[in-house]
């Protein structure tokens, strides 16, 4: 899939909150856990955080990028899948805070952990259509997981937006996406429930795995290309393994993936997770350099995208904040805080 | 909790919106009606940078109703780049990191929320500038 009108990156921005919590800490709690992860951290929201505050700062940090003017967005749109308001659009907040109400369309998308790249395909598409100048989407999340469980060792908190328009002010372009959707139930929560249910290894071969190798081997299939055609590939990291046997099965070497995997600093950001991981291998792409960006939602699907970056984007990328600044930041806390800023203590 | 009062402030609660004498030019925020140095009405919409300075802070332990989730935190007086000072909350800083003169930014963060059920309030905070972040491992 590609627009009729060539679409690009204008600006795009990340967030991730400042606490972090040890897995070492995590298995200190709950040893009936069973057999602990490699010691890594994640990223635990403050008090005063949540999926909101999240993609409002990493709005502001596209803008600031971007430096275009918020009337100018026709279109603000976020996923999540850990909304503050179960009936009330995030994304209202958002566009109200960066300044882009009221004539604009604005809604928050679910699909897991990949409805940000679902936005991003429809702004593409907006914008190559030529219905609007501009369109910032995103995705964001402070990922829910049981107290005792394994997906508690990987949880994070962070998220990223992206700001598409015309391609000849773009630091990257768009070249073609590809979506493969099925009925496949690996990961869910129920309405009302609190925490996420998953299912175990079937949420690997056939899930993940599948999903993510067929929406890339078709992107490969519409442009002609291959692994090697690309510098970096970007897939999404629930883990820190899952990307990289994928990126294997594909044909991409370990370097060109590693580096973009955040899971072992900031833990799985569901939504973010994907498209924060793209935002640092922007922070660090050079003119000509091809990147795949592959995400991947429970429930099932993947989309793929392929971009080439532009001459743009060392004068545009200047103009941000690199992600490095908030992957670097580091307050530590215990189970008994992170407990308590997740809100896993009932008061009343 | 009143969600008419709380939607009036959105402006000023997410953007920072204040106002500018037409005639004067002093800056003001919240905004106003009229300006108290030359009394001029035409006062006119003015969205402040977010940069500015803390003055003065304290620590609160004992916190009012809808705020006790947040305790301990960093309530003070910072001065905006454009002159107004005004009493804001800190956040993203511990109290033994924070001192006068220390530059500071607008961020958005929830504020109080009403309950499990009720609406949620985000408003300004602010925070160490970003390229001023310095905590590690």
């Amino acid at each position: 899939m590609k627009p009729d009108r060539q679409v690009g990156i204008i600006g795009y921005g990340g967030y991730i909150p400042r606490f972090r919590i040890d897995s070492s800490e995590i298995d200190r709690v709950w040893r009936s856990a069973g057999r602990p992860p490699a010691r890594f951290f994640k990223a635990v929201p403050g008090p005063d955080e949540d999926t909101t505050t999240i993609a409002i700062q990493a709005a502001r940090n596209a803008m600031r990028m971007a430096r275009i003017d918020p009337d100018e967005l026709r279109a603000v749109w976020f996923g999540t899948e850990s909304k503050p308001y179960a009936v009330k659009p995030t994304s209202t907040i958002v566009a109200d805070a960066i300044g882009a109400l009221p004539h604009a369309n604005a809604a928050d998308w679910e699909f897991a952990c990949k409805p940000g790249t679902e936005a991003m395909q429809a702004a593409i598409a907006m914008v190559g259509s030529g219905m609007a100048p501009y369109a910032l989407c995103g995705g964001a999340d402070t990922s829910q997981a049981r107290p005792g469980d394994v997906l508690e060792f990987f949880t994070g908190a962070g998220g990223a937006a992206y700001i598409l328009g015309p391609a000849d002010k773009g630091l990257a372009t768009v070249e073609a996406s590809n979506s493969y959707v099925t009925n496949t139930p690996d990961f869910f929560r129920r309405e009302g429930q609190a925490y996420p249910s998953h299912g175990q290894r079937f949420t690997g071969e056939p899930a993940y795995f599948h999903h993510i190798q067929s929406a890339v081997e078709q992107l490969f299939a519409e442009t002609g290309h291959t692994a090697a055609d690309y510098r970096f590939a970007v897939f999404h990291q629930p883990n820190y393994q899952f990307p990289l046997k994928v990126a294997a099965s594909l044909g991409f070497p370990k370097e060109s993936v590693a580096p973009f995997i955040l899971t072992h600093r900031i833990g799985n950001t569901y939504s973010g997770a994907a498209l924060l991981g793209f935002a640092k291998a922007l922070d660090e792409a050079e003119p000509g350099d091809r990147i795949l960006l592959a995400s991947y939602g429970s429930g099932a699907g993947s989309d793929a995208f392929s971009f080439v970056v532009t001459e743009g984007i060392a004068e545009i990328r200047q103009r941000g904040i690199p992600l490095e600044t908030y992957l670097s930041r580091h307050k530590p806390i215990d189970y008994a805080l992170y407990a308590r800023y997740r809100g896993k203590l009932r008061l009343t | 909790m009143q969600i008419a009062r709380t939607w009036r402030q959105q402006a000023s609660n997410l953007r920072l919106s204040g106002t500018q004498c037409a005639s004067c030019h002093a800056h003001f925020f919240p905004g106003r009606i009229r300006c108290p140095h030359c009394a001029s009405t035409d006062m006119q919409p003015h969205a402040f940078s977010g940069q500015g300075e803390v003055l003065v802070t304290t620590v609160v332990h004992e916190a009012p109703r809808n705020f006790e989730e947040q305790v301990p935190y960093l309530a003070g007086l910072v001065r905006l780049a454009e002159g107004p000072v005004i009493a804001a909350l800190l956040t993203d800083v511990d109290p033994k990191d924070v001192a006068p003169g220390m530059p500071v930014e607008m961020v958005t963060r929830r504020i109080k929320s009403d309950g499990t059920s009720g609406p949620i309030v985000y408003a300004y905070k602010f925070a160490p500038l970003i390229s001023e972040l310095q905590d590690t491992p």
